[in-house]
């Protein structure tokens, strides 16, 4: 309990010291790295007092609500919390049965259970929530982003219990919430939009007229089609005419309906995104963009602020639409307006988020603003604080979303974090900011989104933040579950992405054949070597290292008689291309370091802090006695033969023998592996939803046999080849772990 | 050819032999020395021939002995994906460190024609060695040479190294790869057997007995085995039965292939004959290694002490919410068993029998412990036959060798039940009982959760002799749940919800049992580990003296 209390103390300083600045309209000023939350730092809380100069001041935020209620869980939930609790107001935590241990409720004055844990029979269920408020006397809601974030009933329903809603109106929400209707109020408030044309095509002449109006690239589809269906892009005059004859037959044809759809069709386009804050006296500010453009099926996986793409001009045009859109439905509270952005720099309308955005903690980054303390205090009848003059920004941020998933195949994945150690700051800067809502131990369950935490660092420059961040990510230790770091790793580290040359289309320009994790060759090949060879003389000497009970009166001398020196054939399990490297490891003088001689490569010398079997390796290289290296590295868990290392972000399982164990590791026999064409696997942990064969079914290749969901993903399971069931282990509704057979087949006897 | 200048070679490898005794090297230098050598040479010649000729003797037939069965057979046995005799003791023990006894023994049956079918060491490598600095003892059956067959010259040759081994203090490890008797010798082949089974008995509890079988182990064979403390196998290429597929067919007609009958799988997850099994050869014989690191070298040493890094006052919060808000709900007791010990290193004994019940050795504050947890993951952790008699003879094993042992407690009672009760629950639960009430060695035990009745008292409780015992606050000691409880007490009563609440109350926590000193203490799980260590070095010099008795009879 202690640590809470610290957590929670440091926190309140550190906002306040924000405010301070705020307050002052000291923009010039502004330290990113004080709106951060402290939960990192309680480790080195005397560099952050030495940092903000002096005791942390007492800040009159106004008159706002004494007490809030949280309607979400997770890290939002303990994002608005820490901010609630430096603005000196109580906070209420709701939580579902599954989330009664969780760090939100852990953290929150007050806490009521609100249900089991479907998120339908609690986070969304709206009586439930105020039967909450009306229990602990909460005078206002923050709802987070996602569950009710968006539902405009909800406000409704707060409105008539006189409760304050911290978020947007009721009828705004609901005009920027219908796709088809904000983009016309959009249109009127003077937001680019998307040119198009939606109606009856004459004839062909007509297209042309209509395609050279909107500019090419367009794109031509029938009205009627949904999605991307049927979808023609056209980039000159001749495509346009072949274009047009082929939709217009489609779209009789199929839809019975001649009505064509014709827009600028964006290429390689940037997703830029502006956040505005309005209060309810009519004042509205943007603050400078996101960009998120590195996005996977629509899901956002790095955003970074500012976006290298935009200059001021466009910065300024982007901004004030977005304002005036915001003004345009009398939009209260913090809101984001997402645009698509072209080569030209020309950028169009795309949405409205009427929420707090996931990825805000970038923008407070580099603005030093509170979001959500602005929030609290519009929603309190405050004025903004601030004018559009105030709102400068400085340095560069990213954000990486953690989370617990397969980055190879997207599943995600669940279980306990049974080691969970958060990446720190290294400097006073403060450039590392974790928004997680878990803790060491905490169960990531299959009811809920699999967000582990959002990674966000900060730079003077760009490469700065970059660098931040690969090294906020080695340093990551993250156990229990799969997560996706290495995606993020790979992508932070490519050259492409570092020149700043993105679109949506990156990650699938970028692995076209899907993500495969990290490949070793060259420079990291070398390094990771050298840290497995490292790794494995210090566990060997360990191994050497009696106490007491080696069995002899001579045990110093058996002691000393432990190796200094390794002949070693160090191979790479999940990677048979790589041949098995001899490595000649030798203990040299009295600081731990070890020579590391191999093929192709100079001698190196290694030293490393690492105490032993600890998930951190924080490792020296001096190659070939000039070029000094630091990386850092991490220790899974030890394996049979050998042990797991995650190495720029990727998991390495790495087998080592010595010489002899080599000689003979030739005569070992390959065992073949389960022939998975007769089973039926568990693709995740989750339950199944429903079985669609018993066992004596014939069955096709392809066919139905079961469903599978979690985190309300539902899989559907199909048959490899025909076959007939043999068996059926499990019955709808039961829960299943990885990779459990669900269901046993056999060949069909002719 | 030459003998001078062979005799010469084979004292320049000599001492190559005695270092380290793999025979390919030999075989090659054979090879070229006589191939480049010229012819005259005889001048060289000492002239102390007679020594020189017994040395080429000796050399040439301990040459021989190293390649058992002949090259072919080596071949066969590679291609089994099995390694030799040899190899496997190169792979299990410290490089150079092996010596060898009886490299020149023979046998000396002399019917069926044997007398002229001879291998030079009998089927057997035997000696000691040392596994990071420690020595140990080892017998390792040669698959080439006869079969790995046991004849009467064979047996004594591992009946010499463990009476040594008992001698010394040190552990038996045999490397099992035979085809069973040796025929042709009849009942010295069968003696053979009863004398390595009465010197197992013999050494039972004096020094750690440990057989990893590489091969087949069939008919009486297994039986050495079956008494030594731990048994490994080797997936795939080993099997224990003691009748093979063939009688079994004619006896009994069934269909059954040797892994169905007696593989790895069928005696670590079926049979519990098998403590854990390992992929291949090598894999084996490193994790025995590790395993042999956990192990005193006899019953006069105490539990070994080795570096760590893991602080002993480390302190783990997240081991405050690792019991489940809801009683009912399961949890992996392995989180909280790597969640205490260092380094989260844990051996597990017999992983995939009786999972209800986890075992294995670890080390806290360097030195080993071991630990008996019940499993809420599988059957909430009841007690049932497999279960109990499982871990019992875990508990007598570190109870021999001076091996602390901690008790993590979430039991709900023993398996009701005609399948239990006629297959005799209570005489193999009286087992663990018996285990834990005689062991002397140091006693922790912590009640994480339920500690319902007689399994309560079973699971190293205070009345046990345990000597610290801690409860958790999510502890409850009981003589059952409470729904169970309040239908007996208000048998009468309608409306029981309130009966239950007020027991629950009263019983649901760990209260009572502190109050009636039956818990030394009530500990926030975080401090577990800090508190355990500090117990084992307050336990180091207990003593507890033990009436004198030929043997005890526990229930069997």
């Amino acid at each position: 309990m202690n640590i809470l209390t610290t957590r929670t103390r440091v926190v309140g300083t550190r906002f306040s010291a924000n405010s301070v600045i705020i307050n002052q309209k000291n923009f010039a000023f502004y330290r990113p790295s004080i709106i951060l939350p402290a939960r990192y730092f309680h480790s080195s809380l005397t560099t952050y007092y030495a940092n903000i100069q002096g005791p942390p001041q007492s800040v009159d935020y106004g008159k706002t609500f004494d007490k809030i209620l949280i309607a979400n869980r997770g890290e939002i939930a303990v994002r608005v919390i820490r901010t609630a609790k430096k603005m000196g107001i109580k906070t209420v935590a709701v939580y579902s049965d599954a989330d009664a241990r969780s760090l939100h409720v852990e953290m929150a004055d007050e806490a009521v259970n609100i249900g089991p844990p479907p998120s339908n029979q609690s986070y969304l269920n709206i009586p439930n929530i105020l039967q909450a408020i009306k229990s602990t006397g909460a005078q206002a809601v923050h709802p987070g982003y996602g569950f009710l974030s968006e539902n405009s009933h909800f406000v409704k329903a707060l409105n008539e219990a006189g409760v304050e809603f911290i978020g947007p109106g009721e009828s705004a929400m609901a005009d920027l919430g219908d796709k088809i209707q904000s983009k016309i109020i959009a249109k009127q408030s003077g937001v680019n939009t998307i040119p198009g044309f939606d109606g009856v095509v004459k004839d062909s002449s007509h297209a042309l007229q209509i395609a050279r109006s909107i500019g090419y690239p367009i794109m031509l589809k029938a009205s009627a089609g949904g999605g991307g269906k049927g979808m023609r892009i056209a980039w000159d005059d001749q495509e346009v005419l072949d274009g047009f004859k082929l939709a217009s037959q489609e779209s009789l044809s199929s839809f019975g309906d001649n009505r064509l759809l014709i827009e600028r069709y964006i290429d390689n386009p940037r997703h830029i995104e502006i956040q505005v804050i309005a209060d309810k006296f009519g004042n509205v500010l943007y603050f400078p963009e996101r960009e998120c453009s590195i996005q996977r099926r629509n899901q956002k996986v790095i955003e970074e602020a500012p976006s290298i793409f935009l200059d001021q001009l466009t910065r300024k045009a982007m901004g004030e639409q977005a304002a005036s859109l915001a003004r345009h439905v009398g939009y209260v509270s913090a809101g984001t307006v997402e645009f698509l952005v072209d080569p030209q720099r020309n950028f169009y309308f795309l949405e409205m988020n009427t929420r707090l955005q996931v990825e805000h903690p970038i923008t407070e980054y580099i603005t030093g603003v509170d979001l959500v303390e602005l929030m609290i205090r519009i929603a309190a009848n405050q004025k903004l604080p601030m004018t559009q003059e105030d709102i400068k920004f400085h340095g560069w941020a990213f954000e990486s979303r953690v989370y617990a998933e397969d980055p190879e195949k997207y599943l995600p994945s669940i279980g306990r974090l049974s080691k969970y150690i958060e990446p720190q700051s290294l400097t006073d800067k403060h450039e590392v900011r974790c928004d997680s809502g878990i803790v060491e131990g905490s169960e990531i369950s299959i009811y809920y989104d699999p967000l582990i935490c959002k990674l966000s660092t900060y730079g003077e420059t760009r490469d700065d933040a970059i660098n931040t961040m690969l090294k906020a990510l080695d340093s990551y230790v993250i156990k229990g579950v799969t997560h996706n770091i290495p995606l993020l790793h790979e992508v932070i580290s490519n050259q492409r992405f570092r020149s700043g040359n993105i679109s949506t289309k990156f990650l699938a320009e970028e692995y076209p054949g899907g993500f495969k994790g990290h490949v070793v060759k060259d420079e990291s090949l070398h390094e990771l070597i050298s840290i497995s060879a490292f790794v494995h003389a210090k566990r060997d000497l360990r191994n050497w290292s009696w106490i007491d009970g080696n069995g002899t009166s001579f045990r110093d001398n058996l002691n000393k008689n432990a190796p200094n020196k390794w002949d070693l054939w160090i191979s790479f399990n999940n990677n048979k291309d790589i041949e098995p490297i001899n490595v000649k490891v030798e203990k040299t003088g009295v600081n731990e370091e070890f020579e590391i001689i191999m093929p192709n490569f100079p001698r190196t010398i290694i030293s490393a802090k690492w105490p032993l079997e600890t998930p951190l390796i924080n490792a020296h290289l001096r190659i070939d006695n000039q070029e000094n290296r630091t990386l850092i590295a991490q220790y899974i868990d030890p394996l049979p033969i050998g042990f797991r290392l995650q190495y720029v972000g990727t998991k390495f399982d790495i087998t080592v023998h010595n010489q002899r164990q080599h000689e003979l590791s030739q005569y070992m026999i390959e065992k073949p592996k389960q022939d998975l064409s007769k089973v039926i696997l568990s693709p995740m942990p989750g339950s199944v939803v429903s079985l669609a064969v018993q066992a004596g079914d014939l069955v096709a290749e392809g066919t139905e046999i079961a469903v599978v969901e979690a985190m309300k993903m539902q899989n559907v399971l199909r048959a490899s080849r025909a076959s007939k069931v043999k068996k059926v282990n499990v019955k709808p509704g039961d829960a299943v772990a990885a990779d459990e057979i669900l269901v046993e087949l056999e060949d069909v006897k002719q | 050819m030459n003998r001078g200048v062979l005799t010469r070679n084979y004292k320049c490898i000599l001492s190559t032999f005695t270092r380290a005794p793999h025979i390919y090297p030999v075989a090659k230098s054979f090879g070229r020395i006589s191939a480049l050598t010229p012819i005259r040479l005889r001048e060289y010649a000492s002239g102390n021939t007679k020594e020189e000729e017994i040395v080429t003797r000796i050399e040439s037939m301990r040459a021989t002995a190293h390649l058992g069965g002949g090259i072919n057979r080596i071949t066969t046995q590679h291609k089994k994906g099995k390694l030799t005799a040899r190899e496997r003791l190169d792979l299990l023990l410290d490089p150079g460190s092996f010596r060898e006894y009886d490299t020149f023994v023979e046998h000396q049956c002399t019917d069926f024609g044997m007398e002229k079918n001879k291998i030079i060491g009998d089927g057997v490598v035997t000696g000691h060695g040392t596994i990071n600095g420690r020595r140990i003892f080892v017998f390792s059956q040669d698959f080439t040479a006869f079969g790995g067959s046991l004849s009467k010259m064979h047996a004594q040759k591992i009946c010499k190294i463990m009476d040594k081994a008992v001698l010394v203090g040190a552990p038996v490890v045999g490397l099992n790869d035979s085809g069973g008797a040796r025929i042709q010798e009849g009942v010295d082949s069968l003696a053979g057997y009863a004398d390595i089974f009465q010197k197992n008995v013999l050494s039972s509890g004096v020094v750690p007995q440990i057989s990893l079988i590489m091969g087949p182990c069939a008919g009486g064979a297994v039986y050495s085995p079956a008494l030594t403390d731990f048994t490994f196998m080797v997936r795939d290429t080993s099997y224990l039965f003691v009748t093979g597929p063939d009688v079994v067919k004619a006896v009994t007609n069934e269909d059954v292939t040797q892994e169905e009958l007696g593989g790895a799988k069928a005696h670590t997850v079926k049979s519990g004959v098998a403590h854990n099994a390992f992929e291949n050869d090598i894999e084996a014989l490193q994790r025995i290694r590790d395993f042999i690191d956990f192990l005193p070298l006899s019953n006069r040493e105490q539990a070994p002490i080795r570096f760590t890094d893991d602080p002993v006052t480390r302190e783990d919060p997240s081991l405050n919410h690792i019991i489940p808000v809801d009683s009912t709900k399961a949890y992996d007791v392995r989180d909280v068993i790597t969640r205490l010990v260092d380094d989260s290193n844990f051996f597990e004994i017999m992983p995939d029998y009786a999972k209800n019940i986890v075992i294995g050795f670890a080390r806290m504050g360097g030195q080993t412990v071991s630990i008996v947890g019940n499993q809420p993951l599988v059957s909430s952790g009841v007690l049932d036959i497999n279960s109990s008699v499982k871990a019992s003879r875990f508990v007598r094993f570190c109870d021999a060798f001076n091996i602390p042992i901690i008790t993590l407690v979430d039991v709900p009672g023993f398996l009701p039940g005609t399948a239990q009760e006629h297959n005799g629950i209570i005489r193999h639960g009286a087992k663990l009982l018996y285990a834990y009430a005689e062991a002397t060695v140091p006693k922790i035990t912590i009640i994480m959760r339920k500690a319902y009745g007689g399994a309560y008292d079973v699971m190293s409780s205070k009345h046990l002799r345990g000597d610290i015992n801690y409860g958790w606050p999510t502890g409850e000691i009981a003589v059952m749940g409470a729904k169970g409880a309040v239908e007996i007490i208000f048998r009468q009563v309608e409306d029981r919800t309130q009966a239950e609440k007020e027991y629950i109350d009263k019983f649901a926590n760990p209260i009572p049992a502190a109050q009636r000193g039956f818990l030394d203490d009530i500990i926030l799980p975080a401090t577990t580990r800090r508190r355990i260590i500090e117990d084992l070095i307050t336990l180091k010099h207990k003593k507890l003296p033990i009436i004198y008795k030929k043997h005890d009879n526990m229930p069997l």
